[in-house]
């Protein structure tokens, strides 16, 4: 009895001892156990992440990428800890974020979604919505389903004398970064009550947990309406609401008409600045409230050997990856942000030293 | 008192007999809504058991199928790894309350121990997310196992302080009269005595933390494969109900049930067991 | 078996006195060291908790306690709607729950059917130690919707009068989170009542049984005012479980840090902001601001706690449990 005691005491000693040795130093995975890739952050690219992870797992067996999907103010956070190998957000992170993490970060654009209003309102298929409108349904200044601007706007719909219930994000979240940015354009009161960015202020409503919590939401309470990223609504068979873009068409969130958006934003500004938003492309066919998702690393690697993991996965995520792309409702990068991310991800750095080839082609 | 009793006796008995049918009605109250949560969980968790929920990993979001075998794993490997921390330095704390009972340091540690035990388990998560997860700069499973042992410490150490101080002083007379040291009473006379309590005691607890979530949050994270290493963050059945409760998709919403029939399982046969040893064996 | 001191002599043997007193004082010396242990993880994690929420504590002072502004992208926080909910709900559950529990309570030691008490009182124990997120899983999939369906309009249509059931109709929010807290805690205050109550000795009962009371007299004239302190410790036992549940209340509240007094109306609580957003927050401010909610939880449920456990030993006093209840009840306490 003592000696186990004893046993069982020295064992839980060394438990607890042994994390604190092997603390930074985390040894590399044998050859028999694959290397486990930790990201988090974003939930608006979940859907196609998730689809990654499993697909790249066949790819190279030696390498897991276990994406959680917590919120893109949760990656940025997680990614600045240095808790994760990478953190995923639709909304760059601010000069001050980037300032403030210990480490420098890079940002590899990954794929482009689309925030969408998805509503339950029972025999309502169609809507159609102005960025103004919009904004007012999410200020709380129009209440009910049947008000006049709603009305005007949808002059054939059967909308129901019921008031709206508002679901909004209560996590941070670049799908409300993508929505307030682009509500905050059109709307003068936006700003000043709601404000734009991770966390905005919703006067009223009901707030939910990331893409998934909005959705499901939406989906069980009638008389109800969400902003999501495009594939979520369509997987819970939710119907969405047309958009009146900057040419005054109003536009469905079709594949197509987030593509346009992609490639007319992309090409204008790609090569400009660091960071993009997709948000009100003057393209007639394009969706307004597109968003460009990121996958945001350390630029200098603590471990070779993870970081080379983890940047081959990026880069066949960013060219090879790019094919579930459609089935899952996101639009593939357009080539002036492919070559973005590859030019992001070469940066990286180990011991000071480019991690990939500089010039190849294809790596 | 006596005056009250004045009252005619029939009154008194129809106070009595109404008293009693509100007290039924208060059992038929608050089993109602308990019952339910038992019905839904084990009519829509048996609706949604298969074999794959027990032998795969969860599918990419939106496909349907796939299971949560690493889910089932990970529980039982963050139980146990707390309860290898948790349990021996628990009655090890509890025997030492037990027996130097008077002293100023066990009534501070009983104390504390109490105190400890009424921490909302969250602040234990946010806690080991910035002692341990940050310094490690990685989500793992021993994190989230020390977490839940954080939990089980006052639970073990309380139960098995309790019971060793049942144990009569006559037999540690006894055996200082035999000549025994304090700690070898300690362990062979009153551990001894006192065993089947404390190891139900150790059940109980074990039950409690299977089902603890929020410490689980920032500490062993989730993962949608095994988890190669300790070091890795791990997924868990309490978790996944959390994760796939809160999303759109009603093959999830069918797994969550399944995992919550599974959780509930575990923690009613460990409560179960517990139960049956402290009944011991059958008198003849 | 285990009381039979021939089970135990032949361990007890002598052993030369030199070794055994050293290994005397190591294990003595482990003892203490495990209890220090004990000790020291509360020590530590106080400390932790007031560490880490000390920049917002310098910087935004008592007006955090009190501030109904809850804006982290602008540094306007204050605690008051976190406050507020936890209050909230945990007090509206204690009011659905108590009288219940305490009914049970009565039942099982008092009024029930002997043949029932027991296994009622084996049942209630088991539903004590079901998940919290099962619960909220139960309340998000099932509670909701049915609040949203008949409750909360039956509600709005009989007690509208009162503006505190007048409100949104969306399922979730404080109403959704206290029922639920009230169903959670139900197991845990009627099984520390029935213990309370069985520790009213014998033989004050059988006097008043003897006097010609009914049982009902019994309870209400004797038994009650005799465990009068330690119900309320039962009581305040609960509450503390109320305030520190974290996972059922995150999946129904409505997760909207505001005050408007409806009940039918989504809020926040301490617990589930933290839950919610303590992985995401970037400023500094922001963690500590969560930090210190986590303090003030603290504060709370130490309160709580001790003045329950207070409230209990002195209703129990030195009356020695037996060995077989022990276990139960520290479940139940520690939850």
């Amino acid at each position: 009895m003592i000696r186990l005691a004893v046993i069982c005491f020295l064992a839980c000693v060394l438990a607890l001892a042994s994390p604190f040795g092997c603390s930074r130093a985390n040894p590399g995975p044998t050859e028999s156990s694959p290397r486990m890739l930790v990201g988090a952050g974003a939930t608006l690219p979940f859907p196609l992440y998730s689809k990654w992870s499993a697909e790249y797992a066949r790819v190279d067996p030696t390498v897991r990428v276990n994406y959680q999907s917590i919120g893109s103010g949760a990656g940025i956070r997680q990614v600045s800890d240095g808790v994760v190998d990478f953190g995923a957000t639709d909304e760059p992170m601010s000069d001050e974020q980037l300032d403030r993490a210990p480490v420098k970060l890079v940002h590899v654009p990954t794929t482009v979604g689309a925030v969408v209003f998805a509503f339950n309102v029972p025999g309502l298929r169609d809507l159609a919505l102005t960025a103004e409108v919009a904004a007012d349904i999410f200020l709380g200044n129009v209440q009910r389903w049947d008000d006049a601007r709603l009305r005007a706007l949808n002059p054939n719909a059967a909308l129901p004398d019921e008031p709206i219930t508002v679901v909004h994000r209560a996590d941070g979240s670049g799908t409300s970064a993508a929505l307030t940015t682009y509500l905050a354009t059109h709307n003068d009161k936006w700003s000043a009550t709601a404000g734009s960015g991770t966390a905005p202020r919703f006067p009223v409503g009901v707030g939910a947990k990331g893409n998934e919590g909005v959705t499901a939401f939406v989906k069980a309470t009638p008389l109800s309406v969400g902003y999501v990223e495009l594939v979520y609504a369509r997987q819970a068979g939710l119907p969405m609401a047309r958009v009146k873009n900057r040419a005054g068409v109003l536009v469905a969130p079709t594949l197509d008409a987030i593509d346009r958006a992609a490639k007319s934003v992309s090409s204008t500004v790609a090569t400009s600045t660091e960071r993009v938003m997709l948000l009100d492309s003057a393209d007639e066919g394009a969706y307004p409230i597109a968003a460009l998702s990121y996958v945001v690393l350390p630029r200098d690697a603590r471990d070779a050997g993870r970081a080379e993991a983890l940047a081959r996965f990026l880069w066949w995520a960013v060219h090879d990856g790019q094919r579930f792309a459609r089935d899952l409702d996101y639009v593939p990068l357009p080539p002036a942000l492919v070559a973005r991310a590859e030019r992001a991800l070469r940066e990286l750095r180990v011991d000071g030293r480019p991690l990939l080839p500089q010039a190849a082609e294809r790596w | 008192m006596t005056t009250e009793l004045d009252v005619a006796y029939p009154a008194r008995k129809l106070a009595a007999r109404l008293a009693t049918a509100a007290c039924c009605a208060a059992v038929a109250i608050a089993l109602v809504p308990l019952l339910a949560v038992l019905f839904y969980v084990a009519k829509r968790g048996l609706g949604a058991l298969s074999v794959s929920f027990f032998t795969e990993l969860p599918r990419p979001v939106g496909e349907r199928g796939g299971g949560m075998a690493n889910a089932i794993g990970g529980t039982i490997e963050l139980v146990l790894l707390a309860s290898a921390m948790g349990i021996p330095i628990g009655i090890a704390a509890g025997l030492f309350l037990a027996e130097y009972r008077t002293t100023r340091l066990a009534r501070v540690v009983r104390f504390s121990a109490d105190v400890l035990a009424g921490v909302p388990s969250i602040i234990v998560g946010v806690v080991v997310y910035a002692t341990v997860v940050v310094r490690m700069q990685h989500f793992s499973t021993l994190a989230g196992a020390g977490a839940l042992a954080i939990l089980m410490l006052p639970l073990v150490a309380r139960t098995t302080d309790e019971l060793a101080r049942t144990v009569p002083d006559s037999l540690r007379e006894a055996a200082l009269a035999l000549g025994a040291s304090r700690w070898r009473i300690a362990i062979h006379v009153v551990l001894r005595t006192a065993a089947p309590g404390i190891r139900a005691g150790c059940m109980l607890a074990v039950a409690r933390v299977c089902g603890e979530t929020a410490p689980l949050l920032f500490t062993a994270f989730n993962n949608r494969f095994w988890n190669e290493s300790f070091a890795d963050p791990t997924s868990s059945l309490q978790v996944q109900i959390f994760t796939y409760a809160m999303s759109p998709y009603d093959d999830w919403h069918a797994q969550a049930w399944a995992a919550a029939l599974v959780l509930v399982a575990m923690v009613v046969v460990l409560n179960l067991a517990a139960r049956r040893v402290l009944r011991g064996p059958k008198p003849a | 078996m285990v009381n039979d001191p021939a089970a135990i002599s032949p361990s007890v043997r002598p052993i030369d006195e030199a070794p055994r007193a050293s290994v005397d004082r190591s294990l003595v010396a482990l003892g203490g060291a495990a209890a220090c242990i004990v000790g020291l993880v509360l020590l530590a994690l106080a400390v932790s908790v007031l560490g880490m929420a000390l920049p917002s504590i310098r910087e935004l002072g008592f007006g955090f306690v009190v501030g109904r502004h809850w804006d982290p992208a602008h540094g306007d926080l204050g605690a008051l709607p976190f406050l507020y909910g936890t209050i909230v709900t945990s007090v509206v559950a204690l009011l659905v729950a108590v009288p219940v529990a305490l009914g049970v309570a009565i039942f099982l030691t008092d009024l029930g059917p002997p043949p029932l008490r027991r296994p009622v009182a084996a049942l209630v124990e088991l539903l004590a130690a079901v998940p919290g997120v099962v619960y909220g899983l139960w309340a998000a999939i099932v509670l909701a919707p049915l609040l949203r369906t008949t409750l909360e309009p039956a509600l709005e249509a009989h007690l509208g009068f009162l503006p505190m059931f007048r409100g949104p109709k969306v399922g979730v929010g404080l109403l959704c989170a206290s029922l639920v807290l009230a169903v959670m805690i139900l197991p845990t205050v009627a099984s520390m009542s029935r213990e309370v109550l069985r520790a009213v000795p014998t033989e004050l009962r059988e006097g008043g049984l003897a006097l010609g009371a009914t049982r009902w007299d019994v309870v209400r004239r004797i038994v009650l005012p005799h465990a009068k302190s330690g119900i309320f410790g039962a009581v305040l036992l609960g509450f503390g479980r109320a305030v520190g549940e974290t996972m059922a209340v995150a999946m129904v509240v409505g997760s909207r840090p505001e005050i408007t007094g409806s009940l039918l109306s989504p809020g926040y609580t301490m617990t589930s902001v933290i839950a919610n957003e303590f992985a995401e927050a970037t400023s500094v401010l922001h963690v500590a601001a969560l930090a210190e909610i986590g303090v003030l939880l603290f504060v709370l449920t130490f309160a709580f706690n001790v003045a329950a456990r207070i409230l209990v030993a002195k209703v129990r006093g030195s009356e020695s449990a037996t060995a077989r209840d022990v276990p139960a009840r520290e479940d139940h306490e520690a939850a």
